[in-house]
C-alpha cells in the first residue's frame, strides 16, 4: 500500500482516537463537579489546570483565555478553532485524513466520520452547555465507537486495517497516561482529602475509562487510588489499559511486518517489544518507585519514540538521490542546545498536509 | 393541484411539451408519474436527496469561506429523457467524431497530413496553446490519443442538436452522472422499471476496461492508477470515487517516482511499478523536468518515461490541441477528410476573430453573438452578446482586437429548456448534454450523460461556478 495511503489512515486514527479521550478528560472532571459542593474560582483552577496541562496545551490556552474555569476549559478543549486538539480540530483532521483515502475505507466508514463532522460543525458551546456537557461528551465517545465498530465490520483486516490499529492503540495508550497524571496531580493538589472525595475521584476516573465494572470484577473491592493506577497501567485484559494497547499495537505492527513473536525487523518493532516485555515484567510498586508522573511521562517518551519509529519505518519516502553532482560540503554548525523536555510531552501532531 | 399544472413551456424547445403543450410521448410516463406527488412529498423526497448528498460528503469547498463550508451540487429531481432512436442517431455521431478527433491528433503529431494538403490552416493548429511539439514522432499505444472525452451537446429552437465543443483533456463530471442516477433509483424505485431506463453503472468498468487495455505490454498484470492534483482539487470527490468503483490505487504526484525511464509509486513495501495512470492534472503541471518548472503537483521524469513507452497516459500528451475552439470549426473537415464521411452532428457556425473578415463580423455584432475564449473552460472567458452591457462589449472587442487567435463567436443558439423545480414550482431551465465517450479496443458512450441546467432563471451558463445544476438523464430502451 501507498506511504502516504498508510500515514493518513494511521492519522486519521490517532485523531478519531484523540477526540474520544479529549471527551474522556474533560468527563473525569464533569462529572466529579456533580458531586462537590460549589467550588470558589481558586478551586475551579487547582481542578482544571492539571487537565490542560495533561494535553500539553496549557500555555495555548492562556493565549486565549484569561481565567481556568469549567467554561474556558470546555470551550477550548471542544470548540476551540485555534487548538489543534480541541475535539472539533481534532474530528476535522481524522475526516480530512479520511476524505484523503476515502477510495481505501469502507464506504460506511466514510459517511460516518463525515456524520460526525457535520454534527460537530453545527455545535455551539451554548448548545453544548444548554443540553448539557455529558450528553455532548457521550455523544462523542459513542460516535468514536460506531467509527470503530463500523471500521471493525466493513474494511477488509489487512495491512491498511493493521495501520489503523497501530494509531489508534497508540494514541489509546498516550492518553491514559494523560487522564493518570492530570488526576494525580488533582488528587495531590486536593487540599483535606477525605477518604469520600478520594473515592469519588477515583470512581470518577474509572467511569471516563469505562472501567468501573471491569475494576469491580476484577477486584470485588472499594476504589482505591492504588488499585485504580494498577488497572489502569498493568490490567492485561482490559481495552483501555496502557499494556493492553502496547500489546495490541506490538501484534499489529508484527502483522504489519510478518515478523515472529520474540524478534523484531525494525526499529519499531523493537520499541514496541521491549515496551511490552517491560510492561509485562512490572508491578505497582516499581511505579510508585518512580513516582507516578515521573512514570507517565517517561511512557509518554516512548510512545512518542515509538510513533516515530512508525514513521520513518514505514510513512517517510526520503527523496532519491539526485543524480545531479552534490553541493560541496559545508562545515556543519555547531549542535544547538536542545529544548529542556517540557513537563508533559506535546500531543503528536499530523503533518501540516493531511 | 399537481405539480406542473400551471408550468408554461414559453417560446423555446421544451425537452418535455410540444409547442401545443402536449406531453411528448416519452415523457408520458414520468409526467403521470409526477402530475400524482403533492408538493410535500416531493419536497420530502428533495430534502432526502440533498441529505444524502451532503452525508456521502458530495460536496465541493466554497474557497472564499474561511469556515471552509462545503455546498453540494445542486440536483434538479426531474430527469431529462432521450429516446432511443433519438439516443442510437447521437452515439453514431459521436463515435464518428471520437474516431476522426483520434486520426487528426495522429496526423498532428506525426505526418501533418491534414496541414500539408491545406484542409485545415496549419498556423489555427501550430498556434493553438495546448499543442505540444514535444510529442511530434512520439507514437502512443494503440493510436488512441483521447480515451476519455466528454463532448457538450446543446439543442436549438427546433430540437436540433449540436456539438458545443469537445473535451478532450480532463473533463469531469461523470461521478455526477452515476451519483444522480442513484439518488433518482433512492427517491423514485419504482418509476424505473415501469419507464424502462437503460442502466449506466458499468461506466466505470469500461474506464478500467480501457486503461488496462493502453497499459504497455510487459507480461505483468497492468497496474492502473489514478492521478490526482489533491484534496484541495474541486472534482476531488470526483477522482476519488472513480478510483473506489475501479479498485485502483488514487495517488498525488510524491507518491510517485521516476527511475531508469519506469514509474514506481512509494508504498509501505518500496517500490511498485505503475503501468497505466489516468491523469487527472493537466499536460502543464505532469512533468516539471518539461512543462511548468514549478509545479509541485506532477513527477519529474514522467514524460521521458511516457516516451520510453515505459508507462501510460490516459489522455495522452497534447489532446489540448484539439480542445482548442479555433480547431473545433474544422472537425467536419477532419471528419471529411479522414473517414470520407459526411458529418452526423452538426458543430454550431463558428467565425474565427484570427481571420479579418470574420473578425469585422464579429466586433460589428458583440450584442448577437457568444464570444469564447479558446482554451478557456467553465464558463469563464465568455461573452454572452444579447446578455451582455456595452462597457463588457467594449472590453471584449479591445480583448478580440488584441489576441484574434484567442478568440472564437458563435451565434447565440436559443437553448432549449426543461420544466427544472426552482423556488416551489417547475419552471422551464436552459440545459445542455455531456456524454461520456471511452475509447478502447473500441468506442462506447454510457446512455445519456450529465444534463447541466442553468437554475438562474434566464441563464445559458450552464457550469456549476456559474450556478448550474445538474439532472438525471435516461435514455430508453423504446422510444416511449
Amino acid at each position: 500500500m501507498l506511504s502516504r495511503v498508510a500515514d493518513s489512515l494511521y492519522w486519521m486514527s490517532r485523531y478519531a482516537e484523540r477526540a474520544e479521550n479529549i471527551a474522556r478528560i474533560l468527563d473525569v472532571n464533569l462529572q466529579l463537579l456533580l458531586d462537590l459542593p460549589k467550588l470558589a474560582p481558586e478551586e475551579q483552577k487547582t481542578l482544571w489546570e492539571p487537565v490542560l496541562r495533561s494535553t500539553g496545551d496549557h500555555e495555548d490556552f492562556f493565549k486565549h483565555h484569561k481565567i481556568t474555569n469549567s467554561e474556558n476549559v470546555i470551550d477550548f478543549l471542544t470548540l476551540h478553532p485555534k487548538n489543534p486538539n480541541s475535539i472539533v480540530n481534532c474530528i476535522t483532521t481524522a475526516r480530512e485524513n479520511a476524505r484523503h483515502v476515502r477510495e481505501q475505507i469502507s464506504l460506511e466508514m466514510w459517511e460516518e466520520i463525515n456524520r460526525t463532522y457535520l454534527w460537530m460543525k453545527s455545535q455551539t458551546l451554548k448548545k453544548i452547555v444548554r443540553q448539557g456537557p455529558y450528553d455532548f461528551f457521550s455523544a462523542v465517545k459513542n460516535a468514536s465507537h460506531l467509527f470503530q465498530g463500523i471500521t471493525d465490520g466493513t474494511m477488509t483486516h489487512g495491512e491498511d486495517w493493521d495501520f489503523i490499529q497501530v494509531g489508534k492503540y497508540l494514541e489509546r495508550a498516550d492518553m491514559t497516561t494523560r487522564i493518570l497524571d492530570a488526576n494525580d496531580e488533582i488528587f495531590i493538589n486536593q487540599p483535606a482529602t477525605t477518604q469520600t472525595s478520594g473515592t469519588l475521584h477515583w470512581s470518577a476516573i474509572l467511569r471516563s475509562c469505562s472501567s468501573h465494572d471491569a475494576y469491580r470484577k476484577f477486584y470485588v473491592a472499594q476504589v482505591e487510588p492504588d488499585k485504580v493506577v494498577e488497572f489502569l497501567i498493568l490490567s492485561e485484559f482490559f481495552p483501555r489499559s496502557i499494556r493492553f494497547c502496547a500489546q495490541t499495537l506490538d501484534e499489529a505492527l508484527r502483522r504489519i511486518s510478518g515478523c515472529k513473536d520474540e524478534h523484531f525487523t525494525n526499529h519499531a518493532e523493537k520499541l514496541s517489544g521491549r515496551l511490552v516485555a517491560e510492561l509485562n515484567y512490572s508491578a505497582l510498586e516499581d511505579i510508585k518507585t518512580v513516582g507516578m508522573h515521573q512514570y507517565m511521562d517517561e511512557l509518554q517518551i516512548k510512545l512518542n519514540t515509538i510513533g516515530e519509529a512508525i514513521f520513518q519505518t514505514y510513512l517517510f519516502s526520503p527523496p532519491l538521490p539526485s543524480p545531479e553532482p552534490e553541493p560541496e560540503l559545508k562545515p556543519e554548525p555547531p549542535p544547538k542546545p536542545t529544548p529542556k523536555q517540557s513537563q508533559t510531552q506535546k500531543l503528536p501532531k499530523a503533518p501540516a498536509a493531511a | 393541484m399537481a405539480l406542473l399544472d400551471k408550468y408554461k413551456p414559453g417560446d423555446f424547445f421544451d425537452e418535455m411539451f410540444s409547442a401545443e403543450g402536449q406531453v411528448r410521448p416519452h415523457y408520458a410516463a414520468l409526467f403521470e408519474r409526477f402530475q400524482n406527488l403533492d408538493q410535500e412529498e416531493f419536497e420530502q423526497r428533495r430534502t432526502a436527496v440533498d441529505a444524502a448528498f451532503l452525508r456521502q460528503g458530495i460536496t465541493f469547498t466554497v474557497y472564499s469561506d474561511e469556515q471552509g463550508t462545503e455546498r453540494i451540487f445542486p440536483f434538479d429531481l426531474m430527469p431529462r429523457i432521450i429516446p432511443n432512436s433519438e439516443w442510437s442517431r447521437i452515439e453514431t455521431g459521436l463515435i464518428q467524431r471520437m474516431k476522426a478527433l483520434n486520426l487528426f491528433l495522429k496526423d498532428i503529431y506525426s505526418d501533418q497530413r491534414i496541414l500539408k494538403e491545406k484542409v485545415i490552416p496549419k498556423e489555427d493548429v501550430l498556434t493553438a496553446k495546448h499543442y505540444r511539439p514535444e510529442m511530434v514522432g512520439v507514437p502512443v499505444p494503440k493510436d488512441i490519443y483521447i480515451h476519455i472525452c466528454g463532448s457538450d451537446m446543446v439543442r436549438d429552437r427546433e430540437g436540433t442538436y449540436f456539438v458545443l465543443e469537445d473535451n478532450g483533456r480532463c473533463p469531469s463530471g461523470v461521478s455526477y452522472l452515476l451519483e444522480n442516477r442513484s439518488a433518482m433509483k433512492r427517491a423514485f424505485p419504482n418509476l424505473f422499471s415501469s419507464v424502462g431506463v437503460r442502466p449506466v453503472a458499468h461506466y466505470t468498468q469500461d474506464l478500467l476496461t480501457v486503461l488496462q487495455y493502453i497499459a504497455p505490454q510487459n507480461g505483468r498484470i497492468p497496474t492502473v492508477v489514478l492521478l490526482t492534483p489533491g484534496i484541495y482539487n474541486s472534482a476531488y470527490f470526483e477522482h476519488s470515487f472513480l478510483a473506489r468503483q475501479m479498485g485502483i490505487q488514487i495517488v498525488e504526484g510524491q507518491d510517485l517516482v521516476v527511475q531508469d525511464k519506469k514509474v514506481f509509486m512509494r508504498t509501505t513495501k518500496g517500490l511498485e511499478q505503475v503501468d497505466t495512470i489516468y491523469r487527472r492534472l493537466d499536460d502543464d503541471f505532469l512533468d516539471p523536468k518539461v512543462f511548468r518548472k514549478d509545479s509541485v503537483l506532477g513527477v519529474p521524469g514522467l514524460v521521458e518515461a511516457y516516451r520510453a513507452g515505459n508507462v501510460s497516459l490516459a489522455n495522452a500528451i497534447g489532446t489540448g490541441v484539439a480542445d482548442d475552439k479555433v480547431v473545433y470549426k474544422y472537425v467536419p473537415d477532419m471528419i471529411k477528410f479522414y473517414l470520407s464521411e459526411e458529418p452526423i452532428l452538426a458543430n454550431v457556425p463558428t467565425y474565427l476573430a484570427s481571420n479579418p473578415k470574420e473578425c469585422e463580423y464579429i466586433v460589428s455584432h458583440l450584442e448577437k453573438l457568444v464570444v469564447k475564449s479558446a482554451n478557456e473552460s467553465g464558463g469563464y472567458g465568455m461573452l454572452v452578446g444579447p446578455a451582455s452591457t456595452a462597457a463588457q462589449r467594449a472590453d471584449f472587442k479591445k480583448l478580440i482586437l488584441e489576441n484574434p487567435r484567442n478568440f472564437i463567436a458563435q451565434p447565440t443558439l436559443s437553448l432549449s429548456r426543461h420544466p427544472s423545480y426552482c423556488d416551489g414550482r417547475f419552471e422551464g431551465r436552459h440545459i445542455d448534454l455531456r456524454p461520456y465517450i471511452l475509447c478502447g479496443e473500441k468506442i462506447s458512450i454510457v446512455p445519456g450523460g450529465l444534463t447541466r441546467v442553468a437554475l438562474r432563471k434566464g441563464s445559458l451558463v450552464v457550469n456549476s461556478s456559474q450556478g448550474g445544476g445538474s439532472k438525471d438523464t435516461w435514455v430508453l430502451y423504446g422510444d416511449s
